[in-house]
């Protein structure tokens, strides 16, 4: 118990917060690492699997792609690409691993989406004289949106949980105040930094839950 | 004078075979550790998740608590799970292990409860009607038809685990990550190579060796599409 208000004490220490490797100061990398990976990663990922999605080819690729990403450490990315010449690039390695980690969860998301739209939806709209273009913008999209935000939410959920590694590998974010509660040998330190990413994961999830609500319904989902 | 020796080490190349003879014991004693971390975790985490998801099954209350819990647990990142739990166990293997064990509870509960919801009502009245009672019900005929969905989430939780035990380098008890982590440190390439290479295909391994499991214990799913 004692370690929990020691953190307790840390963590309503101002001066923790205000310095310049203060907890504001991290929390601001972490945010500004999470939602660049994000964007990266949906431009890469969202245009592939909808394309596919939409021919109805590579569903096994974009399914096995996922499956093969979780086999590979996210940390031994990480390394193997900061020994690289990218290492000297400041959070490049950082951002190049945590989008090679988040495009797997998008891509078979959006595919698998995609798929699931309803053929005879699809049909009445090919009888109607869609193009393909029209056909995946606007009838396929937006009955895959749900899907495809599913996969959005999660990729966002993990980016801000694995962020936390590039800071075993020196990186800015807020693994730094575990990372250094942990040189410090200080224990309340390190349970403060853990607790802060925690409930900081736990409010992308909830802000992407109330999006989930607020977006406007459509299709028979 | 002596020349240095110009070998691979000394040039510090990716790819290096006299680090592999050299360095054999340490890779071993490595890939023993990752093991036996993977393992360990999997195996307590799929007996506490097994009863788990039964509870879960027969009371339907009780499904929805315990899949918020599991999920949430499973939010918490890596680094700070294992952060979060230093009070509890110290430095130790067993803090690896116990995060480990708490991040598969969501695949493995989600999965087997999944599996167990699957059963068709006809079934389950059809061995009623044979007069089976509820817990030769549930483990002669529930859990072999759950098998399939609860061997897809143990083949997730069993290569997650193999991935995220290499963050365990923080506390020094992260099997390949240990020599991933010193690699780093002294800018050892063929050190941070070979071990990323091996957490890989401990993976892979591990997960075909699942696959081949699954096959040798359901034979009906295979009977169904010959």
């Amino acid at each position: 118990m004692n370690t929990l208000t020691d953190a307790w004490h840390w963590l309503t220490d101002s001066a923790h917060w205000a310095r310049d490797d203060g907890v504001w100061h991290r929390l601001g990398q972490h945010l500004v690492l999470t939602v660049v990976c994000l964007v990266i990663s949906c431009l890469i990922a969202l245009p592939v699997a909808l394309v596919l999605g939409h021919l109805g080819r590579g569903g096994a690729l974009a399914v096995n792609i996922s499956n093969v990403g979780r086999a590979v450490p996210t940390f031994a990315v990480l390394v193997l690409l900061l020994l690289t010449p990218l290492g000297d690039r400041g959070e490049g390695p950082t951002v190049v691993a945590l989008v090679l980690f988040a495009v797997p969860p998008l891509l078979t998301n959006a595919y698998v989406g995609m798929r699931e739209v309803d053929r005879d939806v699809v049909r009445a709209a090919r009888g109607m004289g869609m193009t393909g273009g029209q056909l995946l913008w606007r009838v396929e999209a937006p009955l895959a949106l749900p899907m495809i935000m599913g996969g959005v939410r999660i990729a966002a959920v993990q980016l801000v949980a694995t962020a936390t590694i590039a800071a075993l590998a020196g990186g800015g974010g807020l693994g730094r105040i575990i990372t250094a509660g942990f040189n410090l040998a200080s224990t309340p330190q390190v349970v403060a930094g853990a607790v802060l990413v925690a409930v900081f994961a736990l409010l992308v999830e909830a802000v992407f839950e109330a999006a989930e609500r607020l977006l406007p319904r459509r299709g028979t989902r | 004078m002596t020349a240095p020796p110009d070998d691979c080490l000394a040039r510090n190349e990716w790819i290096c075979g006299d680090y592999l003879s050299t360095r054999r014991h340490i890779l071993l004693d490595a890939v023993g550790q990752h093991l036996q971390l993977t393992v360990l975790s999997v195996l307590i985490g799929l007996a506490i998740a097994l009863p788990l998801a039964v509870l879960a099954r027969r009371w339907g209350w009780a499904a929805g608590p315990v899949l918020a819990v599991t999920t949430v647990l499973y939010t918490i990142p890596s680094l700070a799970m294992f952060s979060l739990l230093l009070p509890v166990y110290g430095l130790s293997a067993a803090l690896v292990v116990a995060g480990l064990v708490l991040y598969s509870l969501t695949l493995l509960v989600r999965n087997i409860l999944a599996g167990l919801r699957a059963v068709p009502e006809d079934t389950r009245q059809a061995a009623r009607g044979m007069g089976y009672g509820p817990v030769r019900l549930l483990l002669t005929v529930e859990l072999p038809l759950a098998l399939p969905a609860a061997m897809a989430g143990l083949r997730i939780a069993t290569v997650s685990a193999v991935s995220l035990a290499t963050v365990g380098a923080i506390v020094g008890f992260g099997g390949l990550g240990n020599l991933i982590y010193a690699g780093m440190n002294t800018y050892f390439k063929a050190q941070v190579l070979t071990a990323s290479v091996l957490c890989v295909v401990i993976a892979v391994a591990a997960d075909l060796l699942l696959l081949g499991i699954q096959w040798l214990i359901t034979p009906w799913t295979r009977a169904k599409r010959g």
